[in-house]
């Protein structure tokens, strides 16, 4: 369980740019739960991933995992049990390695990177059974430099090495943003089928409300730093694309957009 | 044959230099000018203990030590103390000045008359006659390889992915649950490690340490890992330090060239200077950095 309880975050504070985003906000995500995040830019979705992830820190506020208080502890230390993968797919490989590197590195999250060999070749066979029902190919590229694939297998693989070690969060920050619609369905189907597989307590963040609606079983709507709307369960079946779309559009024209 | 025979020499000393300095540019993206204090600290280190009468080999590891904490300083300047990469180096190769005048208690120190690791009982006595002049050449060659191996080695486990990786993306590092500044500062070590063990073996074959040699090794170092990397880039089947190798091989070269045409040997940092343009223009290395995460 992930308890976000009364953040505050300023940004640029005493200066003419100082801008309030998070005034006593809260928030719990429980187990298991699939929460699909949409808002307007600026509404605090990435700053909300961001604090959870330890990339920011809050000015006041407490962020407890399962209970325990992990508001000061470094961001590596946090990510070693939370996969994140971005809008930008070149921040989730490296770009320089192959994909067999690629995956051998993100097998050993979390654990000592000491001079142990880096490639785990006896591990060859089984990345390629995880590579071969993304249905990209990318089972015999395993010695191809991931600099040189597309954005959407970049992006399935940021996503596959997320989740390769046991994690307690899966956090999607836009991750299917940056690319074409039908990458971009293949990639959100592998999602589901990912989480669904692990169990793995998942956060979107998405600007397609469609994905928004038909994905995970929780929808939350920011808007200026707070909860407008959060749907669960059976609420959030019964919601419909059109009835986000239309108070999306009510509190845009609000800002003035 | 005495010219090629120098060059070869020289180039293959600083060629370990350009192995560290590759770790910091080409890897970290991290302009370290530490390495213009740690290079003559190596020669500094070598020439103390061999006028003490300590065995020679012994100055190599004890040198790479010295450079590897020297390095972790500069890293622990930039990385705990949040200063910029450029002036964490300028600091550390400021400092290092004074230092490397302690280590060595003055500013020249010859050892025309002790033993060096190039020089000694058992190296006279092992190489044959027709092999005497030669068993410089042949000696610095294999701590050379043997230097090179190790970087290979050390490069292809998980802790060397993680230096690959810091340059690469350093977003991938922290979400691995490592912490990138402790990558980084490890990347420094190993780095001044290699400058200072190249400035140790150049004492030995110069048998003097001066405190003016570490000035210019940057550039030296810049010089060769960009001829280096930009020529052999093709070049798929050789690895990386190997390019940087011959990159060095190929700078020195270069220079050996200029100092005959030269008018007087003090035109020789201009002629370097140019040089390091023209290699820097020609392999268009800016363009390619800036695209390198695309």
């Amino acid at each position: 369980m992930l308890e976000l309880k009364h953040i505050d975050k300023n940004y640029n504070p005493g200066s003419v740019n100082e801008l309030c985003l998070f005034q006593d906000f809260n928030l719990i995500v429980e187990d298991r739960q699939f929460v699909s995040v949409v808002g307007s830019n600026g509404s605090g979705k990435t700053s909300m991933l961001n604090l959870i992830c330890g990339s920011i820190d809050a000015d006041r506020g407490q962020i407890l995992v399962n209970g325990e208080d992990i508001t000061g502890k470094k961001d590596y230390l946090r990510q070693r049990k939370i996969g994140r993968v971005y809008q930008d797919p070149a921040r989730g490989t490296c770009p320089n390695m192959t994909i067999l590197e690629n995956m051998s590195i993100a097998d050993n999250k979390g654990k000592v990177f000491g001079l142990g060999r880096g490639v785990k070749k006896h591990r060859m066979e089984e990345y390629r059974e995880m590579l071969r029902p993304l249905g990209l190919g990318l089972e015999d590229k395993l010695h191809t430099r991931v600099g040189s694939l597309s954005g959407g297998q970049r992006q399935a693989l940021a996503l596959l090495m997320s989740t390769m070690t046991p994690i307690e969060f899966l956090i999607l920050d836009e991750h299917t943003a940056a690319l074409d619609p039908k990458t971009a369905e293949i990639i959100m189907e592998l999602t589901d089928k990912i989480v669904r597989e692990k169990q793995v307590t998942t956060i979107m963040v998405t600007h397609n409300l469609r994905y928004a609606v038909e994905y995970g079983n929780r929808l939350i709507m920011m808007h200026e730093g707070k909860a407008i709307l959060d749907k669960c369960g059976e609420d959030k079946k019964a919601v419909r694309t059109e009835e986000i779309m239309k108070i999306f559009n009510e509190i845009s024209v609000e800002c003035g957009n | 044959m005495a010219l090629i025979l120098s060059v070869l020499e020289q180039g293959m000393i600083y060629a370990i230099m350009a192995l560290g300095v590759y770790i910091t540019y080409k890897i970290l993206d991290f302009p370290d000018l530490t390495v213009d204090g740690s290079f003559p600290m190596g020669a500094a280190v070598a020439c103390i203990l061999i006028s003490k009468g300590i065995n020679p080999y012994l100055t190599l590891p004890v040198s790479f030590l010295a450079g590897a904490v020297v390095g972790m300083i500069t890293g622990l300047i930039h990385v705990k103390l949040k200063v910029r990469d450029l002036l964490s180096g300028i600091i550390m190769m400021t400092a290092l000045y004074t230092v490397n005048l302690r280590i060595a208690g003055r500013a020249n120190l010859p050892i025309y008359n002790e033993e060096n690791i190039f020089d000694n009982r058992l190296v006279n006595a092992v190489f044959p006659a027709a092999l005497q002049n030669y068993k410089t050449v042949i000696i610095i060659f294999f701590i050379m390889i043997i230097t090179k191996y190790i970087l290979d080695w050390y490069m292809n486990s998980q802790s060397g992915f993680m230096l690959r990786a810091v340059g690469d993306n350093e977003t991938i590092v922290t979400s691995l649950g490592v912490d990138k500044g402790t990558v980084k500062i490890i990347g420094l070590s190993i780095a001044n490690g290699l400058v200072c063990l190249s400035g140790c073996i150049f004492a030995n074959q110069q048998r003097f340490f001066d405190i003016s040699s570490g000035t210019g090794t940057v550039v030296i170092g810049l010089a060769s890992v960009i001829i280096g990397t930009s020529v052999f880039k093709k070049v798929t089947f050789l690895r990386v330090t190997s390019s940087v190798i011959i990159g060095s091989l190929l700078y020195k070269a270069c220079v050996a060239v200029a100092i005959r045409v030269i008018p007087a040997s003090s035109d020789l940092k201009l002629v370097t200077a140019v040089l390091f343009l023209v290699i820097l223009v020609i392999g268009a290395d800016r363009r390619k950095k800036v695209k390198k995460n695309a």
